[in-house]
Formats: C-alpha cells, sequence, structure tokens
C-alpha cells in the first residue's frame, strides 16, 4: 500500500491580502510531493479551523503580513484543540519578530515559524521531519 | 543609423563577440531580476530604425520618453514622499509633524487593513488588527485629528485606500471644509485603484461592476469640484511586489489605466475631462536598467494610446505622471542594514527614470513598521541623491544609451504583446475573472523563489555571504493591543454622542441612490458630514452591491 501523502492547509487569516509568500509556498510543498489546500484570502480562524478539519490535514500553515499574529495563532490552535484536533500542527511564516517567534512557541501557539528568506526546502524538509502523515 | 550600417556593425560585432571567446563568462545567469536576457553589450545596432523624433523627442514633448515636464528637476525635484501611518490618528498626526519637519514634502496615508476592508474598528473581523499596519480611521472625527494642526491648503496628500476610497476621500474632504479650505484648494491623491486589488494587492470588496461606478463617480465629482486631485494612482507597485516580472507589471499597470479610460468615456465622460486627473504608481526594483527602462517606456506608451487610441487632445491627458516606491520585496530579513544600499540604488534608478515623487523604504521594513530613525536614513538617502550625486543636473540622462534605448524598446514589445492577449481575452475585467493576472503573477514569482533556492540568483546574505553568527533581534516599533481598545472606545463615545437620527437618514438616502444610476459622491458627503462610519457607509454598499470573491489559485 502507497504511504498516505501529508496533507497541509496553507491558510490566511486576517484582513491581510500579501498572498504572495503562501502561494508561492503552497505550490512548493505541492511540488515536494504534499497534498495542498489554499484557503484563499480573507479567512477567519474558525474558518481556517473548519476546512483543516473538513480537508483532514497534517499540517496547517499561517501566513501572516498584517502583525495580527498574536491574535490568529492563539485563536487557530486553540480552536483546533476544541474541536479534538490538536494535533494537528500548526507552522506559519510573514512578518513575525524574533520575540514574538519565542512568544509563540513558547505557548505551543506555533510549532515552528518560517521568517522571510527561509527556502522552500528547508519548510518541506521540516514538515516531512516532524508530521506523521 | 541606416540598415546597412546597422548590418555591418552587427557583422563587427559578431567577429568581435568570435574574438573573445577564448575567454570564458564567469559561471551566473546573464539576465535581469525578471529574467529577461541581456546580451554583454549594446551597439547602435540594437537600435535598428531608431528614430529620435518619433521615440524620444524633448522633455515634456511627445511621446514624453524623456519626461512629462519640460524643465523636470531643474525646476522642483520630485516630492519626497513618506508612506505612513500607523496606531492612532493621533500618533500618526505626530510622525507627519515630525516627517513634515525634516524637510518630507507631501504626506502619504497608509490605513490599518479594517480601515481598507472597509470595517469599523469595533466589528468582529478587526479584532487584533486595528492600527496595526496603518491608522484605524472610522469617522471624520477620526480624520479631524489625524490632520489636526496641518493646513490642507499647504500639503499635499496621498491616500493608499481602494475599495471604500469614495468614502475616505469624502471623509478628506469634509476636513477641509472643517479648517476652511474648499474642495478647489484640495491636492493629493486617491489610489482608488480597484483592478489591481483583484489582480494582486487582493484587497476588494464590490464586484467589479459597482466598483467601477464608484470610481467613474469619483472622476466627475473631481472635475466638477476637486479640480486639483488625482483621482487615481493606477499602480504597479503591488503587482511587481505579488511576484510579477517588469514587463507583466508595467503591462498589467497600463491596460488597468486604459479600462478606467474605457470606463469613463462608458460613463459618458469626455476623456479630456478626467484623463489629466489619473496618476501612476510604479515599483523600483534592484535590476537597475531594467526599471529606467520601464518607466521611460511607460510614459511612451500611454502617450501613444491616449493620443491615437482614446482621441485625447489635451496634452495634460497624454502624461503618465507617476509616483514610485522602491521594493519592499526586494528587501531581506537578514543583514538588514544592507537594505539601505538595495533602496539607494533603487531610489536613483526612479529619479534617473524621472519619478514626479519616492518614497524609499526603510532598512526594517521587512521585519515591521519602521522606526524613526529608520525612516531618517531612508528620506536622507533621497536628500543625498538630490543634493549631493549630481542625479538631478541633467534631464533623462541615460537617453541615447544602446542598451537603455534597446532595453526600453523591448520593455514596450512586450507590452503591447500582453495588451493583445488582454485584448483577446476580453479586457481586464474577463482577464481577471479568467485568472490570467493572477496565474502569469504566481508563475512568475514561483520561478522567482526557485532560482534563489537553487543559487541561480544570489540574494547577499540570504543564500550567499550569509552571516551564521547573526542575531536578527533589531530594535523594532512595536503597536501597543492598548491602540485597539481606545479606539473601539472612541467609536462607542462618538455613536453614543451623534445625532443618529440624521446618520439613519443619510444612510437611507445613500441606499437609494446605490441602487439608482446617480454619482454617490454628494449622498457619501452627506453621510460623512454626519459622522456616519466607515463601517456604516460601507455596509450600505455591500446590501446593494454584493461582495467579490476569487477562485483561490497557487
Amino acid at each position: 500500500m502507497a504511504a498516505r501523502k501529508i496533507r497541509v492547509l496553507v491558510a490566511k487569516p486576517g484582513l491581510d491580502g500579501h498572498d504572495r509568500g503562501a502561494r508561492v509556498i503552497a505550490r512548493g510543498l505541492r511540488d515536494a510531493g504534499m497534498e495542498v489546500v489554499y484557503t484563499g484570502l480573507h479567512q477567519t480562524a474558525e474558518q481556517v479551523v473548519q476546512a483543516a478539519i473538513q480537508e483532514d490535514v497534517d499540517v496547517v500553515g499561517l501566513s501572516i503580513l498584517s502583525g495580527a499574529h498574536l491574535t490568529f495563532f492563539p485563536r487557530v490552535t486553540e480552536l483546533l484543540r476544541e474541536a479534538g484536533a490538536g494535533d494537528i500542527v500548526v507552522i506559519g511564516g510573514g512578518t513575525i519578530p524574533q520575540a514574538d517567534i519565542r512568544k509563540l512557541k513558547e505557548n505551543g501557539w506555533a510549532r515552528e515559524i518560517f521568517t522571510p528568506g527561509t527556502s522552500l526546502e528547508t519548510i518541506a524538509a521540516w514538515i516531512q521531519a516532524n508530521v506523521k502523515a | 543609423m541606416s540598415q546597412d550600417g546597422c548590418k555591418d556593425l552587427e557583422k563587427d560585432y559578431q567577429a568581435w563577440r568570435a574574438a573573445r571567446s577564448g575567454l570564458s563568462d564567469r559561471p551566473a545567469s546573464f539576465d535581469t531580476v525578471s529574467g529577461l536576457p541581456v546580451r554583454d553589450l549594446y551597439t547602435p545596432a540594437d537600435l535598428a530604425g531608431f528614430d529620435y523624433s518619433r521615440d524620444l523627442g524633448f522633455p515634456g514633448q511627445y511621446p514624453y520618453t524623456r519626461g512629462v515636464q519640460m524643465n523636470m528637476y531643474r525646476g522642483r525635484l520630485w516630492t519626497m514622499r513618506q508612506f505612513a501611518g500607523f496606531a492612532t490618528a493621533a500618533e500618526s498626526n505626530a510622525r507627519y509633524k515630525f516627517l513634515l519637519q525634516r524637510g518630507t514634502t507631501g504626506l502619504s496615508v497608509a490605513f490599518d487593513m479594517p480601515t481598507i476592508m472597509g470595517y469599523d474598528s469595533d466589528h468582529p473581523r478587526s479584532y487584533g488588527e486595528v492600527g496595526r499596519v496603518g491608522v484605524a480611521i472610522d469617522s471624520l472625527a477620526d480624520m479631524e485629528t489625524l490632520f489636526r494642526d496641518i493646513p490642507l491648503d499647504r500639503v499635499s496628500t496621498s491616500m493608499t485606500i481602494n475599495a471604500p476610497a469614495a468614502v475616505i476621500w469624502a471623509m478628506y474632504i469634509a476636513c477641509g471644509e472643517k479648517q476652511g479650505v474648499p474642495s478647489e484648494k484640495l491636492t493629493g491623491t486617491i489610489q482608488n485603484d480597484i483592478l489591481k486589488e483583484y489582480i494582486a494587492q487582493k484587497s476588494w470588496i464590490f464586484p467589479p461592476e459597482p466598483s467601477m461606478r464608484l470610481i467613474t463617480d469619483i472622476f466627475a465629482f473631481a472635475a466638477d469640484h476637486v479640480p486639483r486631485w488625482n483621482t487615481v494612482s493606477i499602480s504597479g507597485y503591488h503587482i511587481r511586489e505579488a511576484g510579477s516580472t517588469a514587463a507583466q507589471e508595467l503591462a498589467f499597470t497600463l491596460a488597468d489605466g486604459f479600462a478606467y479610460v474605457e470606463a469613463g468615456i462608458k460613463a459618458g465622460l469626455d476623456v479630456d475631462r478626467f484623463a489629466p486627473r489619473l496618476s501612476f504608481f510604479f515599483n523600483s526594483h534592484i535590476d537597475f536598467f531594467e526599471e529606467i527602462a520601464k518607466m521611460r517606456a511607460a510614459r511612451r506608451i500611454w502617450a501613444r494610446h491616449m493620443k491615437e487610441k482614446y482621441g485625447a487632445k489635451d496634452p495634460r491627458s497624454l502624461l503618465c505622471r507617476f509616483h514610485t516606491q522602491t521594493a519592499g520585496c526586494s528587501l531581506t530579513a537578514q543583514q538588514p542594514e544592507n537594505n539601505v544600499v538595495r533602496t539607494a540604488y533603487e531610489a536613483l534608478a526612479a529619479v534617473l527614470a524621472g519619478t514626479q515623487s519616492l518614497h524609499t523604504n526603510s532598512l526594517d521594513e521587512v521585519l515591521a513598521l519602521p522606526t524613526e530613525k529608520a525612516v531618517q536614513i531612508a528620506l536622507r538617502t533621497q536628500q543625498i541623491i538630490a543634493h549631493e550625486t549630481g542625479a538631478a543636473n541633467v534631464i533623462d540622462p541615460l537617453a541615447g544609451s544602446y542598451f537603455v534605448e534597446s532595453l526600453t524598446n523591448q520593455m514596450e514589445e512586450q507590452a503591447e504583446a500582453y495588451f493583445a492577449e488582454i485584448e483577446k481575452r476580453g479586457g481586464v475585467i474577463a482577464a481577471i475573472e479568467q485568472n490570467f493576472f493572477q496565474q502569469e503573477i504566481a508563475d512568475a514569482a514561483y520561478r522567482y523563489q526557485r532560482a534563489i533556492d537553487s543559487g541561480q540568483r544570489i540574494v547577499v546574505g540570504v543564500n550567499e555571504f550569509v552571516d551564521p553568527d547573526e542575531n536578527l533581534d533589531i530594535e523594532l516599533l512595536a503597536i501597543d493591543p492598548a491602540v485597539e481598545r481606545d479606539q473601539v472606545e472612541r467609536l462607542r463615545r462618538l455613536r453614543a454622542t451623534r445625532d443618529n437620527l440624521r446618520v439613519r437618514e443619510t444612510l437611507d438616502d445613500l441606499r437609494k441612490a446605490a441602487a439608482g444610476t446617480a454619482n454617490l459622491m454628494p449622498f457619501i458627503l452627506a453621510a460623512v458630514r454626519a459622522y456616519a462610519t466607515e463601517g456604516e457607509i460601507i455596509q450600505v454598499f455591500r446590501e446593494v452591491f454584493g461582495e467579490y470573491r476569487e477562485k483561490p489559485v497557487f
């Protein structure tokens, strides 16, 4: 039996429209052999969690360039736990300062944050090493 | 140069190529940042058929390749316009005064995401986003605070607002009224470019058709009441930031411009009544010559199409006047001090290409909103170019360069090929609905990322010359979460103290007008003067016009 592919939801929560990074990463992860679903823009935390559960994903990647990361990461993580989907790995990227990255990781709101300049290979390798399909 | 002369030269060039073939090239891809291959040397043979008068002319004269004014920077330097705005209207007001004291010559307002998307600060969708990426403006009261002690008849103000542009512009006009400045004296720009929102920046609210109506209503209102206002800033900046090539930025931006011209004509306006107030906004990316060629080509293409295709008679209708911002997407989070250098080259390209105004990015903008110190360095970069380098002494100094002229021609050819493709697809709005632009840009962005990941393209500090001990903890501007609470409280007080009966009347009138065909600006102004909020006005439009949804592609 062929191994199940890792399933990833790439999501754009909030009002921010900067989707270049989200799209490039969605495509890069697909080319790295993963099943990728992209939510499109302007999603609420509730919509992101609903999509994650519906699509039965292993990873949720949040892309936030609007400074609202300390709002959305906690909300998405908490809503996933409430829905009994706390095993889904939450990662993210965007314009997120180092101090906030520490805060997100220490509080368990994000497993890893990839900042500008990270290669697609690095992100794909991290997912393959840390996520079981 | 004659055709025969060109042929001889091309032969000589090939002979020279053969002679130097023993000298191997270093292993690099010799192409522009857009992936356009360039030759090792350009000669007059690259300009076969070049006609000075037809292709360049003189500054301030058709086809305006060399500049839109006769005197260019000999008369007046470009406007140094730094985009700024954060947190509350009061804090942004203080930043504007800081910039004006240090020699900035025009204001440029950044709004927060809820304002950009037409939500009040107390809307559930605004939670966590108030005052983050720009200033929160809910009503005329906030606008009055934003420009307190800044006389609106003496500054020009550019406002980066699109889907709700009519509402924010009405607030600015009403703010002028409160200061005793008649609308005829106001100068500035609203971005108001909804087409590039669908294409690249993605801050849309309504579907294309009612959005275009709001824009043509603004054209007509401005022509009658705010004649010195730039009604649209047709923007390539965001198209480029979303990952496009230089040629795509040029082509898609001008195609959007032509679509607005056609919409204005279709709405019954004479082209010369509104076209002189159209302005442009380009990105200055890191590939120096390509950017200069792009901007020179833009002026020539716009003038030719406006004259020949749209029959404009007023010379002002032919002018591609533009603002430039250096490329945010060229900056790196790694070794951020290097961003000062990148920005300086990009700014120099814009100046050599004859920009009318310029924003230089701050070194820390890839990480957060800029600190005051970083903003000052960015502004000083422009002042050094203006006053120390000599770059502003001679008009269009690179004209006649075999390379620059050849690249300018190439940019024009690529743009024309895109115009033909867009027309075949049924025009800009049809092409948006077919995801044409979005897919072209996504493809280019992905190619670019791949080229960096593979090391084919070097970005200093990112994939080469990396500092392994780098500490990215630099001083950043943080927005206090109390900003949101305070703004929500101010809004609550406004709703409690204004004449709510009057607000309801004006919103009812607006709803009726929106369902009909009248120009909406007077109705929006009436609601704004009554202190109806942005969110309340936009909500009326959401109900009448509906909301846009995109089919996400990657």
